[in-house]
């Protein structure tokens, strides 16, 4: 009885449902590949993965510095040409019908046909991968952004412009704050595009980094090795997100969404 | 239209032929007739009138906020036309930030004119004791009842202490007994400060409990139908709402409403 209780417990806590359920599918995963006896050409079992992971954990490390410093290079790209862009469309009608059409069309190009021509201009080095990092992950930063930003109440900037706020001060106090939670909507998906962005920066020009990793495993038919660079690269993301969230928590404590546990904590 | 004043006036509103037709894609809508209206200093002016008459278009133009078609509007005698620094406006919604607590919701309007925070202390501590929101001057406005997020819009409003207050229906999302409270409140406040206000309102007991007169407005394009003098007692108490007076004042402006076929309350 006492057992099924404390399980409880334990599921009951956030942090521990996600790994619960990890635990749960890696088991599943296990049971399959035995049952069903799947070759590990085609599917390792969980064991051969975590075996690699271990095995081969310097290389892994290695090669994951290059991801996640391309990653983070296109991330900040993204946000510090995203954010400002996205001001400018949301500043004025004319320039929002010149700008987003363009911006909407680049976005539909797909960045993996494109992707070996950065390689042509700027090299093999970390910069390729920077740029197509952040080619995929600037839009969702332009369109949450944007939308933040012209979301705000007609009341709201009425009152601003009756206390004879000039432009810049009703920006910062007012239209920034308010669509920061759009911002970091923006953001969190962002930062979870920018890892594929750097990954497919990596496939096509690159010798060093997850994707390169990913790119030679797959040549060699090593799964497990490629599963454990794939596990990594969601580690990244997950990592990536988490701390932005976190950002987001300490940045904007009185979102709705938030309001429960920061009323708890005055 | 009411009688002349004969006693000398000490105007301090002054609307002389205002019109207003918003231009659209559509179209032109026409939503001001000219109107011409006198409100004294120190006045209580209710505005009431059918839904869509252009009540919030006269605020909106007598705040600055928009442009006249035609007319002209003076304020203490000079021309408005943008914003003028010795205006309080409350909106039909509180419009309160939501990062800022309610004592930096009110220091808004000083920060937005660039004004130092400090000299504006103890005008912000006076008015949320005026308003009854003591203690609650830390809280999120989020954590606050309606009513008391209306409050602290209406000292939002004050704190720079203009010498008019425009207010566009401002309790009319409160329930009917916190409606009646805050009025009480409102007079009070207004006592207090002898500001020149300009009240919208769906309520007509709203407009005869609170106002010095009460103009009557025609359904759209909207002009000034009549204006009727509130000759009643200062101050006034929720009480009086059953004194045949009132009662009769409230059935006289609610006649131009049937007569216009159109009631929202
Ligand atoms: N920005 C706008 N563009 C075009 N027409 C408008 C605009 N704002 C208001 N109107 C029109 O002007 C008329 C008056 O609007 P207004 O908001 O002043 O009415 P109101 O008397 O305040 O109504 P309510 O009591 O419902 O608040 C309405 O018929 C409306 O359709
Ligand atoms: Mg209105």
């Amino acid at each position: 009885m006492w057992i099924l209780r404390s399980v409880k417990s334990i599921a009951g806590s956030d942090a521990i449902r996600p790994v619960l359920l990890m635990l749960i599918i890696l088991v599943a995963w296990d049971l399959c590949v035995r049952i069903f006896r799947i070759p590990p050409y085609l599917i390792p079992a969980p064991t051969y993965v975590v075996y690699e992971l271990v095995n081969q954990w310097p290389m892994l490390l290695r090669e994951t510095l290059p991801t996640l410093y391309a990653t983070l290079g296109g991330f900040a790209l993204s946000a510090l040409v995203g954010i400002p862009l996205a001001m400018l469309i949301a500043s004025s009608r004319t320039i929002e019908s010149y700008l987003y059409p363009i911006l909407v069309f680049s976005q539909s190009i797909p960045k993996i046909a494109v992707a070996p021509l950065f390689v042509v201009w700027f090299g093999f080095g970390i910069f390729p991968k920077v740029i197509s990092a952040f080619l995929l992950g600037v839009f969702p930063v332009v369109v949450a952004t944007v939308l933040g930003l012209k979301s705000i109440d007609k009341d709201m900037l009425d009152l601003a412009r009756s206390m004879r706020a000039g432009p810049l001060r009703t920006f910062l106090r007012v239209r920034l704050p308010s669509a920061l939670p759009s911002i970091f909507g923006g953001l969190k998906v962002s930062i979870t595009l920018a890892v594929v962005g750097a990954v497919v920066g990596e496939f096509v020009g690159s010798n060093s980094g997850l994707g390169y990793v990913l790119q030679v495993a797959n040549g060699n038919f090593d799964l497990p090795l490629m599963f454990a660079a794939l596990f990594i690269l969601s580690m990244m993301g997950v990592v990536l997100f988490m701390l932005l969230d976190f950002a987001e928590h300490l940045l904007i404590p009185w979102h709705a969404s938030r309001r429960d546990e920061f009323a708890g904590q005055t | 239209m009411s009688a002349p004043h004969v006693a000398v006036r000490n105007v301090h509103i002054e609307i002389r032929g205002l019109t207003k037709t918003y231009k659209s894609k559509t179209g032109s809508v026409p939503s001001l007739k000219p109107i011409d209206l006198d409100i004294d200093k120190g006045e209580f002016v209710a505005i009431v009138g059918p839904s869509g008459c252009g009540k919030s278009t006269l605020l909106k133009l007598v705040a600055g906020l928009l442009p006249a078609t035609s007319g002209t509007i003076r304020i203490g005698g000079a021309n408005v036309k943008e914003p003028i620094d010795d205006i309080g406006i409350v909106f039909q919604s509180p419009v309160l930030l939501p990062w800022r607590t309610v004592r930096d919701n009110i220091m808004l309007q000083i920060q937005m004119r660039g004004r130092r925070a400090a000299d504006y202390e103890e005008a912000v501590a006076r008015l949320l004791k005026t308003a009854g929101l003591e203690g609650f001057e830390h809280r999120f406005p989020w954590e606050l009842s309606g009513g008391m997020q209306q409050r602290a819009a209406i000292c939002r409003a004050l704190v720079h202490d203009p010498s008019v207050l425009l207010m566009d229906e401002p309790f009319g999302a409160l329930d009917a007994m916190t409606r009646e409270r805050m009025n009480a409140e409102l007079q009070r406040i207004w006592y207090a400060t002898k500001k020149t206000v300009l009240l919208i309102t769906h309520s007509i007991p709203e407009a005869v409990f609170l106002a010095d007169r009460v103009v009557v407005m025609s359904s759209r394009p909207g002009s000034v139908e009549a204006i009727y003098d509130i000759d009643l007692p200062r101050p006034r108490d929720l009480s009086i709402m059953g004194d045949p007076r009132f009662v009769r004042y409230t059935q006289d402006i609610r006649k131009h409403f049937f007569a216009q076929g159109e009631l929202d309350h």
